[in-house]
């Protein structure tokens, strides 16, 4: 295995919290304020590393397990996706499916930890991001399946190594439409504006925060890092796709592939501070309209 | 000439809009129908030659239409120019439900009556295939004001669906035009030429073409079951509206449909057409048989006739051979019956205030005329004898048993049956009797007149065909029964 | 390349007609697509564009980008109507039958006996989808103007159709047709004032009283 493809997590390893980081200074900047550093992350993770842990009476493993089982699948999902160009450390045909596995299970045990603290605040948030993803999930894998298509590899990395310029001159539409399929899951999936909004635990708003309010400690640490994780799968997803840079030094690819990380990351920040967060009835119009957006670039890719 | 048939209306139609003076205005609306019906027989005397390059010219088809629309014209402006004097700012109440309304301006009424006569005579004299469409477009869109000239919420809801549903169906006739033209390829989109050059024509795309065109000229002719809007638009309309519009502009629809039916014929799809044509008249008398049996309110009943009388219409002319000239022949009967029924519905209702058929009785008593008129109507559009409309529907009935199709026949006669009894159920129960609510009254002769005449000509049309019309409908048949 | 692109816009705005929740969104959309297809019947001309080509295609864009928006939208402000479409099929069954609906398209043109080379089939598909979306919006939808849109979007997709097949149209029918486009759309804003004044609202589902 190459040096490139090794470099790939590590980088996730170190950076993904950065993310987080830049999307606040982002709204900061916006708001017209100075903001938390853009270590912030680190330092909190740190905090409630050193920090205890309490668990209610009324919870099972299951509530231990859930932070635990959903850190471990996102770093299974840090391995399969290519940034820069370069393949993944782990690669092979049909690692997509995978990849939309591993977010599943992550997903699921959230939940389910959620649902064990017999709470109905939680069990509210459980069921509307369950909701949200299933209708997510065909944007998702329609996407995909177009990009497939498109590049004739079923495999993420062979993907990510068949792009180039000209596929963006050949298919410059299909591919416009798939990356914005993609960044809309990408808002569902890491709890961004429009669809949920990080800042608050409002009952009005909350979806992804609720989940996590009963965890402290640890506990909490891995789900903030899960978190960071997850987004940065997800944008690595959205860049190695979407960005054909290749100038031929791996490297630079790498290098440049980092830079549209932080792009995707300021992105996000500006997306939510000019949005407001949507009217729960239309989050599924708006995941929908994603789906279609999807489909409609599979349609194309098959005509 | 031909230009002057279309401009005349139009352009004195446009300035009725801004003509103030009451008078005035219906003195011009008599003028330009007098002028128009002096043309029309001028056409008849000596047959005007092309005008813009082919695309206007009268052939025998167009001309048997624009008579039939002039001579009705003419005779519902008689009626109309009293009806106004009366209904002149009158704020009315509702019979049904007892409200009061009031009336559209009386410019607007005139304008569009004009707009209306001139689109009717473009779809006639228009040879090519789009002019045609653009005229029957113009047609729904210059009736719609028309419709709405009783200002309440039935007739609004009758004129947002008569919009509606007629534009729908000839935008769904613009793409059968389109498809003609792809079938054309380089020839010119003037029936006649198509019809010359029909050998050349891509058969797929024509058929597609010929069902798009049916569709949507049907739904303006009021082909079941395209004619939900019918019912609606003619009973809420005032009667010389509905007069015209049953009588005349279901006519001009059915222009469309044939000319395509020509070309379809001459290229060789004429059995396809022709089933189809058959398919849908039988359709539409069977929908209307259904409805007229126990209809509660008459004009609905004369509007459900009309669509029975289309039906006629496109079973004549899908059976081919003599059934064509029957077709033509009881497409004049009928505009004239109809019409006829119209104003003198016009008339029982301005006596009785209501279209209920339950609360109508004694007409013969009450208008002694109107009563009569009533009667012999009733006799005509069922296709008694010595009326005119027997004589066409005989034809066809006979066109299609020489054909051999006696199941067509078979349908044909026990739907006429059908619509014999239920029509002569309401009209004989609603004529005979006394009534209890409304006196015997003297009745105007500007009221009477036209229908009488109608009545008259009808009449005279059973007994004795004059040889230039017979002429006239021979040539058109042969013209479109081309096989 | 830019053909392909303004057939992708049009099949997007079609989709976020079907989606949309708003009036003023949808009516500004259907105008939207009104100028996508007067630049669309510039490109897709076989050979150069002749004056009266231009004039068509421009006149079109004009009347449909900007006098039928302001029609209905004037229509509208003086009718006092809520904002919202009130649709019988909700956005997101209408969004997934309008994939299906082009998905149909797209099958339907490859299957018809095109007379002209690849480029029409594309074009084809767009019409007949912008057809088969205008159709659906008629019937899916209560408020009278979202009739009139869904009208609208119908001759969208027909005029489309005869951009795709037809090499030359007389400039008298072009604008011919455009006029009476124009007329009915005219006619159909004075009716929706009227019924918003008379029913107080432009619901048609509730034009019920015509019936045997």
């Amino acid at each position: 295995m190459q040096a490139t493809s090794l470099i790939q997590p590590v980088l996730a390893l170190v950076l993904s919290p950065l993310m987080f980081g830049v999307i606040n200074r982002t709204k900061a900047w916006f708001a017209g304020r100075r903001g938390p550093p853009v270590l912030q992350a680190y330092y909190d993770l740190s905090k409630l590393l050193r920090k205890g842990a309490v668990y209610s009476r009324t919870t099972t493993w299951v509530f231990r397990a859930g932070p635990i089982v959903g850190l471990a699948a996102v770093l299974v999902a840090t391995v399969l996706v290519p940034l820069g160009g370069e393949p993944a450390p782990l690669a092979f045909t049909g690692d997509l499916i995978l990849l939309a596995c591993v977010l599943g299970l992550m997903r699921f045990f959230t939940v389910t930890a959620a649902l064990d603290t017999g709470s109905s605040f939680e069990g509210m948030g459980a069921s509307r991001e369950v909701t949200f993803s299933a209708l997510a999930e065909p944007a998702l894998l329609l996407g995909l399946a177009a990009m497939a298509r498109l590049t004739g590899s079923l495999s993420l990395s062979g993907m990510s190594t068949a792009m180039a310029l000209e596929t963006w001159r050949q298919a410059g539409p299909v591919l416009a439409l798939v990356t914005a399929a993609l960044m809309v899951v990408l808002l569902a999936e890491n709890a961004r504006l429009p669809v949920d909004d990080p800042n608050t635990h409002l009952e009005l708003t909350m979806i992804h925060e609720v989940m996590a309010l009963d965890h402290c400690g640890p506990d909490l640490a891995f789900i903030l890092y899960g978190a960071a994780l997850k987004l940065w799968v997800l944008a690595a997803l959205l860049v190695g796709l979407m960005l054909p840079v290749r100038t031929g030094n791996a490297w630079l690819d790498i290098g440049a592939g980092l830079g549209a990380m932080f792009a995707v990351a300021v992105a996000v920040g500006v997306v939510e501070s000019s949005m407001a967060r949507l009217r729960l009835l239309r989050v599924p119009q708006l995941l929908v309209g994603a789906g279609a957006l999807a489909a409609l670039a599979l349609i194309l890719t098959l005509k | 000439m031909v230009l002057a048939l279309i401009l005349i209306p139009a352009v004195i139609g446009a300035g009725a809009f801004f003509v103030r003076n009451d008078p005035l205005r219906r003195v011009l609306l008599v003028a330009t129908a007098v002028t128009h019906a002096g043309l029309t027989v001028a056409c008849w005397v000596w047959r005007p030659g092309a005008a813009a390059g082919g695309w206007l010219a009268l052939d025998a088809a167009g001309l048997l239409f624009l008579s039939i629309t002039s001579a009705l014209f003419l005779v519902t402006t008689a009626y109309a120019v009293p009806y106004l004097r009366r209904e002149h700012d009158h704020v009315t109440r509702d019979a049904v439900e007892g409200f009061l309304f009031s009336n559209a301006p009386e410019a607007t009424f005139t304008g569009c009556l004009l707009l209306f006569l001139a689109a009717m005579t473009l779809v006639t004299v228009s040879q090519h295939v789009g002019l045609l469409w653009v005229a029957v477009e113009a047609t729904t869109l210059a009736s719609a004001p028309l419709i709405y000239f009783h200002r309440h919420h039935r007739s609004l809801e009758a004129v947002w669906k008569y919009l509606l549903i007629c534009s729908v169906g000839i935008a769904l006739a613009l793409l059968g035009n389109f498809f003609l033209a792809v079938a054309a390829g380089p020839t010119p989109l003037v029936f006649s030429e198509l019809v010359a050059r029909s050998g050349q024509l891509n058969v797929p795309w024509l058929k597609a073409a010929f069902l798009l065109v049916l569709v949507g000229y049907g739904t303006k002719m009021g082909l079941a079951p395209l004619h939900t809007w019918l019912p609606d638009a003619h009973s809420e309309s005032p009667s010389v509206i509905s007069a015209l519009l049953s009588g005349a502009l279901l006519n001009c629809a059915f222009l469309g449909i044939i000319r395509t039916q020509q070309v379809c014929a001459a290229a060789g799809l004429g059995d396809f057409s022709r089933t189809l044509l058959v398919g849908f008249g039988l359709v539409s008398m069977a929908v209307a048989a259904v409805f007229i049996v126990g209809q509660t309110d008459f004009k609905r009943m004369l509007a459900y006739s009309s669509i029975e009388h289309m039906g006629i219409l496109a079973l004549g002319v899908g059976l081919g051979g003599a059934g064509v000239f029957g077709a033509m022949l009881h497409a004049v009967n009928h505009s004239l019956t109809k019409a006829m029924l119209f104003l003198v519905a016009g008339n029982i209702l301005g006596a009785y205030g209501t279209k209920s058929t339950a609360d109508v009785r004694g007409v013969l008593r009450v208008l002694p005329v109107s009563g009569v008129l009533w009667v012999a109507g009733l006799l005509a559009i069922t296709g008694s004898p010595p009326f005119g409309l027997f004589l066409s529907e005989f034809t066809i009935l006979k066109a299609a048993l020489d054909a051999g199709r006696t199941g067509v026949a078979v349908t044909y006669l026990a739907l006429l049956a059908v619509i014999f009894i239920g029509m002569a159920t309401i009209m004989l129960r609603m004529a005979q009797g006394v009534s209890v609510r409304v006196e015997p009254r003297r009745e105007s002769w500007t009221a009477i007149v036209p229908p009488a005449v109608l009545a008259t000509v009808v009449l005279m049309l059973g007994v004795y065909l004059p040889g230039r019309l017979t002429q006239l409908l021979q040539e058109t048949a042969r013209l479109l029964g081309h096989p | 390349m830019t053909l392909d692109t303004i057939l992708i816009l049009v099949v997007l705005t079609n989709l976020r007609l079907l989606g949309a929740s708003r009036i003023g969104a949808s009516v500004r959309t259907v105008a939207v697509q009104g100028i996508l297809l007067g630049l669309l019947a510039l490109l897709a001309h076989h050979g150069e564009p002749s004056v009266s080509v231009w004039l068509v295609a421009v006149g079109g864009a004009v009347l449909k980008g900007v006098v039928f928006p302001w029609l209905l939208l004037r229509a509208l402000r003086s009718a006092d109507v809520e904002r919202e479409v009130e649709p019988f099929v909700g956005p997101i069954a209408s969004l997934l039958a309008g994939v299906a609906a082009l998905g149909v398209s797209l099958w339907l043109a490859q299957r018809l006996p095109l007379p002209d080379g690849a480029h029409s089939s594309v074009l084809v598909a767009v019409a007949l989808f912008s057809i088969l979306v205008g159709l659906f919006l008629i019937v899916a939808r209560k408020k009278a103007i979202s009739q009139v849109l869904g009208f609208l979007v119908m001759e969208n997709g027909i005029y489309t159709f005869g951009v795709a097949l037809v090499r030359e149209s007389p400039l008298l029918v072009e604008l011919g047709v455009m006029l009476d486009v124009f007329v009915a759309v005219f006619v159909m804003g004075i009716a929706l004032f009227h019924i918003s004044r008379e029913f107080d609202h432009i619901d048609t589902h509730e034009l019920t009283t015509l019936k045997d």
